[in-house]
């Protein structure tokens, strides 16, 4: 069990968390999310007993770190797979650490079996990749075979074997009553692995519930309706309807439509009493990712943004269409749309870009094709990706809104094996 | 800066059921031990002879000490040159003198390449008592390079009073031979362990390599171009007291009658190595790592 108890770090003035409070209970998994420093390592360092909290306190098990007998055996963890000296060999890396706290050799052929790699345990880990690095670091982690885990972007460069091999690790950690604190950036790992989810942002405490809470909170369920593709007016009247019984309707690129602040029912007596026939009426559970961005997007410190190229861009030639954007670069706000709207599925736009044609559902019509008599009419390599560009959004719209969780069912195969 | 959903934070979930049952815990089958400081010795001889950096550095060293130590016992056996009764052990002084950058280097190494990879982090978690870390880094250092030292200034001891014989040399007594083994042994292991804690205060190897050897060479040099009369005390309190000069104090070497003599340059650099280590200790217990 680890407790944070308002826990605040500064440097100088930059304070990198404040006032933080969490509980990580024992038996299940602990995810720990938040945006680029957000504080997340500080924590971690701090827990570990690292860095010195400028005020408040974190204990595991009631004791802070430095004060536990025996530190390495109750606490294992993985901060950085790169803090190990590259010139000594895998093997004697371990042996050093089992030496420092007293357990047997042979514990260090053990770990070096379970992570995989007895077979570069007298490689120097100079040599390794960076997946190798990342599992010589869960190696040291597990050494002590400790109660309490720390893992700092654990699944980070592993191959997926090792991604699915992490996760089953985790979960199986934490079935025999250990404490698994993991912080991730991968929403779809996050989603299979955690139970329980702790976010900050910019040092403070978002969030601190179950990862199903966290995305019905954090997230507008909808409902995906389809009307008979052959019969456009029967869209339009439905849209009506909905509309005027005080749903959101969006129009979806292939032609369906997105609700939201209707529930299923109605909208099925909705569309029995407007007189339209559905093809398709499905309720959609935000993914983790979604959630996650929308609590996170007004904490993010370091947002990209569109490369412009000032300056360089050579002047389109006369008729050519600018390339299109790719949807969800540098929009600031693209996972947060008004409250009641509607959440949008990832990278996937609703109203195209202003002043591009639209095709009849609203979906941008594909750019116009090269003026005819002008054979090579662009010479910017990046102005000739336009044509392709509106394609590549909605190929993964299709297959993506059947499933409860899209991000969730990447991954879902794997599991299956 | 603005959420434009209020966070739901600060709440704790109702009766979360995701929680284990009260009181479950996992304990390990392997036995739990008490550690202490033979653990980390243990630990830290590993990691000293597990890189090959330390191989290089002693390699270097002995080398050094050995090769030059020989070269000029040959050239002096080889032009008759007559020693006038001196003892023949002060030829060994100049191979420890080019040696002893070995010897800083492989002290700073020692710490400060753990700062460098990151390593420094995983060792602290794994041993949370942080001085327990630098003593076992001190001893092992110490003793390493006190062995070697001592092995490597006995053998050129041993080589130059036989090559010598015939040059008129004196037959060194007890305490020369002491004095050039263990006395210089201890002097040189106390100068490679203040390396070592200055790389522990710097945290950056290039950097403390740079004082270690500015401390070593900077005060000859900088005596050598104060030529104005008003500095002439100034002068002679840095040419006395250099390392290299210190040093020579083992071989009864002495620039001048007001610098140090007899065990006066191990007492000196004692006294350095504890105030280092005092800093060094103060400071890793408080820095963040």
């Amino acid at each position: 069990m680890i407790e944070a108890v308002g826990l605040t770090k500064r440097y100088g003035a930059k304070t990198a968390v404040y006032n933080l409070s969490f509980q990580v209970r024992p038996g299940a998994v602990t995810g720990f999310l938040g945006p680029n420093g957000s504080g997340k390592s500080t924590t971690m360092r701090m827990i570990l007993g690292l860095d010195n909290p400028t005020s408040g306190q974190v204990t595991i098990g009631g004791y802070p770190y430095r004060k536990l007998p025996n530190a390495a055996r109750q606490v294992g963890a993985l901060l950085d797979a790169k803090a190990v000296h590259g010139g000594r060999h895998a093997r004697n890396h371990l042996l050093s650490l089992a030496q420092l706290s007293g357990i047997p050799a042979r514990r260090v052929d053990e770990v070096l079996g379970v992570v995989g790699l007895q077979d570069v345990a007298k490689k120097r880990s100079k040599g390794f990749s960076l997946g190798m690095g990342q599992r010589l670091g869960i190696a040291a982690a597990l050494l002590g075979d400790p109660q309490v885990l720390l893992f700092d972007e654990p699944v980070n460069g592993l191959d997926p074997e090792g991604i699915l091999w992490v996760r089953n690790l985790m979960k199986a950690l934490a079935a025999e009553g250990r404490t698994v604190f993991v912080s991730s950036h991968l929403m779809s790992e996050m989603a299979l692995t955690a139970d329980h989810l702790i976010v900050i942002g910019r040092g403070q405490l978002l969030s601190d519930m179950s990862v199903k809470d966290f995305i019905s909170a954090n997230s507008a369920d909808f409902a995906r309706v389809r009307t008979p593709d052959t019969e456009p007016q029967q869209r339009e009247k439905l849209t009506a309807a909905l509309t005027e019984a005080g749903g959101q309707v969006l129009p979806e690129q292939d032609g369906a439509l997105r609700v939201t602040g209707l529930p299923l029912p109605r909208i099925s007596d909705l569309a029995h009493d407007a007189d339209v026939r559905l093809w398709e009426l499905s309720p959609h559970q935000a993914s983790l990712e979604e959630a996650y961005m929308r609590m996170t997007q007004g904490a993010v410190d370091y947002r990209s943004s569109i490369d412009q190229k000032a300056g360089l861009q050579q002047p389109l030639p006369p008729g050519a269409q600018p390339p299109m954007p790719v949807p969800g670069q540098g929009q600031p706000g693209w996972y947060a749309p008004p409250a009641p709207q509607a959440p949008q599925q990832g990278g996937q736009p609703f109203a195209p870009p202003q002043g591009q044609p639209t095709g009849p559902y609203g979906a941008p019509a594909p750019a116009a094709a090269p003026a005819p008599g002008q054979p090579q009419p662009q010479p910017n390599p990046y102005a000739q990706a336009a044509p392709q560009a509106p394609a590549q959004p909605a190929a993964p719209a299709t297959p993506a809104p059947s499933a409860p969780a899209p991000a969730a069912d990447l991954t879902k195969s794997e599991d299956a094996r | 800066m603005s959420t434009p959903q209020p966070p739901v934070a600060q709440q704790q979930p109702p009766a979360p059921n995701w929680q284990g049952a009260p009181g479950t815990s996992y304990t390990s089958p392997i036995p739990v031990v008490r550690t202490h400081l033979g653990h980390a010795i243990a630990s830290e001889w590993t990691k000293i002879k597990s890189v090959r950096s330390t191989m290089w550095t002693l390699c270097v060293y002995v080398i050094l000490v050995i090769g030059l130590g020989l070269l000029f016992a040959l050239i002096a056996a080889s032009t008759e040159m007559n020693l006038e009764g001196e003892s023949p052990l002060g030829l060994g002084m100049f191979g420890l003198m080019l040696g002893s950058v070995c010897l800083i280097t492989l002290g700073v190494l020692t710490t400060a390449s753990e700062y460098g990879t990151g390593m420094i982090r995983t060792t602290m978690t794994a041993c949370p008592s942080r001085g327990r870390v630098l003593i076992a880094k001190s001893l092992v250092y110490f003793v390493l390079a006190f062995t070697v030292t001592l092995v490597t200034t006995a053998f050129v001891g041993f080589v130059h009073v036989a090559i010598l014989e015939g040059n008129n040399a004196a037959t060194p007594t007890g305490e020369e031979w002491f004095k050039a083994t263990v006395g210089v042994s201890l002097f040189l292991s106390l100068f490679g362990l203040l390396s070592l804690l200055v790389g522990s205060l710097i945290r950056h190897s290039a950097g403390a390599i740079t004082i270690m050897l500015g401390l070593f060479l900077a005060p000859l040099v900088i005596a050598i171009f104060m030529f104005a009369e008003s500095l002439r005390d100034v002068q002679e309190f840095l040419l006395n007291y250099s390392i290299p000069s210190q040093l020579g104090v083992f071989y009864s070497a002495e620039l001048g009658s007001a610098g140090p003599s007899g065990w006066d340059p191990l007492w000196i650099m004692l006294g350095m190595v504890a105030v280092a280590f005092a800093a060094a200790y103060g400071l890793l217990e408080k820095r963040d790592v």
